[in-house]
């Protein structure tokens, strides 16, 4: 009966595990051999060469630039993002006055029509934002420096992207726009579930808006804000940041290296150097970086999980 | 990524259980699995034995091209369309009815079309290696990927067969397909001058004329902005299109001496006085107030606008220009090239020495299996219809030097050619940019003189900075070099 039992789990268990062999971890096994070799990704031949690449990565600045860039992201874009979504769905379900007659919580007045707008942005594909916001950074006749022209800042005008002091920041700007919005309705979703009772308890001992978010809302809804964390910090390290850095910025990566991050530095090893190998050992990298900040965060985030 | 090929699926067919230990196997541990990934980027072996015979040498087939054999020929859809590549096929194919129809191509994604067949040796036999996704050069050299195409350039012309092709082609174009060695790897079938571009009609309009030393350059400068027009502006996101006119000015200050070093990537090559003279020009563009306000933070195309709107009135940049630009251009623009402002009668080499070199890449595969039926193809395109075709078609000229008699030219192409006619013998042709890429774009490009244009290093940074680069480059063991012969 019990070797019954067995059978029956591993006739479920082995499709999707198959799958995932083949498609998840055989690519990252690929990719670790190959960071011992010296792989164009042009020729079929190549030969191991032991932690060569290895330690040509410590030793390169343009590799220690894209990884302090990676880092900035993956710790500001989520503090930032899930910082103004927290805020935005707090304000959109819960934060509204009460009014006579009213429900005991609801939205500020026209709630319904900011999570529409803040939900926007994210059916743009990425592409597209970067592109309309590498238009509207054109420092020559862009919408942003347009603008501050028109309210009379003829002296303000940035270069922007073209600012090794401001294309970093631009580029995180763009990544919290397009991202923010998923967020927001994330939480809302969250919120919607958190029982009424328990703000209308905590309204009658006379608790304000802070004091009902930090001490109703984002206890229960800890366990979406640590996942959300896990998911925008793995957008900030790997596609999402590659798309925008890639589409808007000088060079791209520039200028002067100010907004190179690790996967556009792969993918430039890769595709553009024709260094195939030395692009996987950056991948290594890349893996150990997103491995270690899922590890943080789910270490830093572990609370006693609230029943309701 | 290698190919995916079918060995790798192997435990379906045993146990299941046998496939979920095994696949947690492979999840833990990756070493006792190495020879069997040694596969995976080297799919087939691809010898020679499916290589087509030759065929029969005769008057009309120099090549030897095996007559039933099919070629395939894969081209880069880029700016010049796919029209003058079909217009060419359709000769090879009346020229050799017995082979099959011509198994054609064309993509924008070479990179992700070829690399796998590259890598299982199973490459097609004519290639436009260009683009975005342009495969490394001096890897596929290195690595012996590619076929050399001397036989070509030994074969008669396709219109004179008194005239072998070599002798039928624009300077450097032989030169630009050599590495190391002899050997030429590469045609470059289009031909792009660089330089100085500029409206002739708004440059009249000033009462100028294209400025020949670097004082005559200040004053038409100062002219422009007195009317209001920014004098220079340029592709500030991507700065290594100031070199389209810089290089040549170095060389023509110091002497084609100058750019060979720097191509060699010989110690102090940038600090000739050549090279710091020249920075210093352009600084003061910079200094005085002449560059467009905005360009560091303008991409080519918003560079390229603001200058065909007359917001500027000179760019550097290269043939395509025309072609790029044509929806913004206005009809009465009269757009003009000229060789590069040098600095006073103390150059080494007169006004109109210009940069002009190839575009487009073609390769034939080592490993094609119809080698000489992708040259026979290149040789038709190399005759003077098939060239005309294409100058006609897309307002570029080709390789094949003349091929413009009896079509009427556009107005950047006419005073193209006027400039290569001026230069004569004076052609210079920097390596930088095919030989080492991360070095002339990200490195000298945007770390460089970008920095330098935006004012954020001046000119003895900037050449410190690049020297730099240089020196790192021609240290580094994992990029290949190469020396002017």
């Amino acid at each position: 009966m019990q070797h019954g039992k067995y059978r029956f789990i591993v006739g479920f268990l082995a499709i999707p595990l198959g799958l995932y062999a083949l498609f998840v971890i055989w690519p990252f096994v690929q990719s670790i051999y190959y960071s011992f070799t010296d792989w164009t990704g042009l020729s079929p031949d190549f030969r191991m060469v032991g932690l060569d690449n290895y330690a040509r990565m410590l030793d390169d600045d343009v590799f220690w630039k894209s990884l302090r860039h990676s880092l900035l992201f993956a710790l500001l874009l989520p503090l930032v993002t899930l910082g103004l979504a927290l805020f935005f769905a707090f304000m959109i379900n819960v934060g509204g006055r009460r009014r006579k007659g009213g429900p005991v919580i609801s939205g500020v007045r026209g709630s319904s029509f900011y999570k529409i707008v803040y939900f926007f942005p994210q059916v743009l594909s990425i592409a597209i934002v970067a592109l309309l916001f590498a238009f509207a950074f054109n420092p020559d006749s862009g919408a942003i420096n347009s603008a501050l022209r028109a309210v009379g800042l003829d002296g303000v005008q940035p270069l922007w992207l073209g600012d090794p002091d401001l294309a970093l920041w631009c580029v995180m700007g763009v990544l919290v726009w397009s991202t923010v919005g998923f967020f927001v309705v994330l939480f809302s979703a969250g919120m919607a579930s958190i029982p009424a009772d328990l703000y209308e308890a905590a309204l009658l001992d006379g608790a304000g808006r802070a004091s009902t978010f930090f001490r109703i809302t984002l206890p229960l809804l800890w366990d979406t804000v640590q996942s959300g964390w896990v998911y925008i910090g793995i957008l900030a390290l790997g596609a999402e940041s590659f798309a925008v850095v890639q589409i808007m910025t000088t060079g791209p990566g520039g200028p002067d290296y100010s907004t190179t991050v690790m996967v556009l530095y792969v993918y430039q090893k890769a595709f553009r150097d024709g260094q195939a190998a030395y692009a996987t050992t950056i991948g290594v990298a890349l893996l150990v970086v997103t491995l270690a900040f899922a590890a943080v965060v789910m270490r830093l985030g572990r609370r006693e999980r609230l029943e309701y | 990524m290698g190919s995916t090929s079918a060995e790798h699926d192997g435990p379906r067919g045993t146990g299941r259980r046998d496939l979920i230990k095994r696949s947690a196997a492979l999840g833990l541990i990756s070493v006792p699995t190495m020879s069997f990934l040694a596969s995976c980027a080297s799919g087939g072996g691809g010898g020679d034995e499916d290589k087509a015979e030759a065929g029969k040498k005769t008057a009309k087939n120099p090549l030897a091209v095996n007559e039933t054999a099919q070629l395939e020929f894969v081209l880069f859809d880029g700016g010049f369309g796919k029209e003058y590549a079909t217009d060419a096929i359709k000769i090879y194919e009346k020229n050799f009815p017995k082979a099959p129809g011509v198994k054609f191509s064309a993509t924008q994604k070479i990179q992700s079309t070829l690399q796998p067949r590259f890598n299982q040796g199973n490459p097609p036999d004519l290639i436009d290696n260009s683009g975005a996704e342009q495969m490394d050069m001096g890897v596929l050299v290195g690595k012996k990927q590619l076929a050399d195409l001397t036989p070509l350039l030994d074969a008669p012309s396709y219109d004179d067969p008194a005239k072998k092709v070599r002798d039928t082609l624009r300077p450097g174009i032989v030169e630009m397909g050599q590495f190391d060695g002899d050997k030429v790897w590469i045609l470059y079938y289009a031909y792009t001058v660089y330089g100085v571009w500029y409206s002739r009609r708004l440059l009249d309009s000033l009462d100028a004329r294209y400025p020949e030393t670097w004082d005559e350059m200040l004053a038409v400068c100062e002219k422009a902005r007195k009317r209001g027009i920014a004098p220079w502006t340029y592709a500030g996101k991507y700065p290594y299109y100031i070199p389209f006119s810089l290089y040549p000015m170095i060389g023509k200050v110091g002497g084609r001496e100058v750019l060979d070093a720097i191509d060699n990537l010989e110690p102090n090559a940038w600090r000739h006085p050549a090279v710091k003279a020249c920075f210093e020009a352009y600084y003061e563009l910079y200094r005085k107030g002449y560059i467009l306000k905005g360009t560091p933070g303008l991409d080519h195309i918003q560079s390229q606008t603001a200058w065909t709107k007359g917001d500027a009135l000179f760019i550097p940049n290269g043939s395509w220009v025309e072609n790029e630009a044509s929806k913004t251009l206005p009809a009465d623009f009269d757009l003009a090239v000229s060789a590069p402002t040098g600095l006073d009668a103390s150059d080494k080499l007169p006004f109109g020495t210009l940069w002009a070199s190839g575009g487009e890449p073609f390769v034939v595969p080592a490993r094609a299996r119809n080698a000489s039926g992708g040259m026979e193809q290149l040789r038709i395109m190399l005759g003077e219809a098939s060239s005309k075709n294409f100058t006609a078609k897309v307002k570029s000229l080709t390789a094949f030097d003349g091929g413009t008699d009896g079509i009427e030219l556009t107005p950047g192409l006419k005073s193209g050619v006027a400039a290569l006619e001026k230069a004569g013998e004076n052609v210079l042709n920097p390596r930088l940019q095919d030989w080492y890429v991360q070095l002339q774009k990200e490195k000298i490009g945007v770390s460089g003189l970008g920095e330098m244009m935006a004012g954020r290093l001046t000119p003895a940074e900037a050449i410190k900075r690049i020297q730099g680069f240089a020196d790192e480059a021609a240290k580094d063991s994992s990029i290949q070099h190469y020396k002017h012969q």
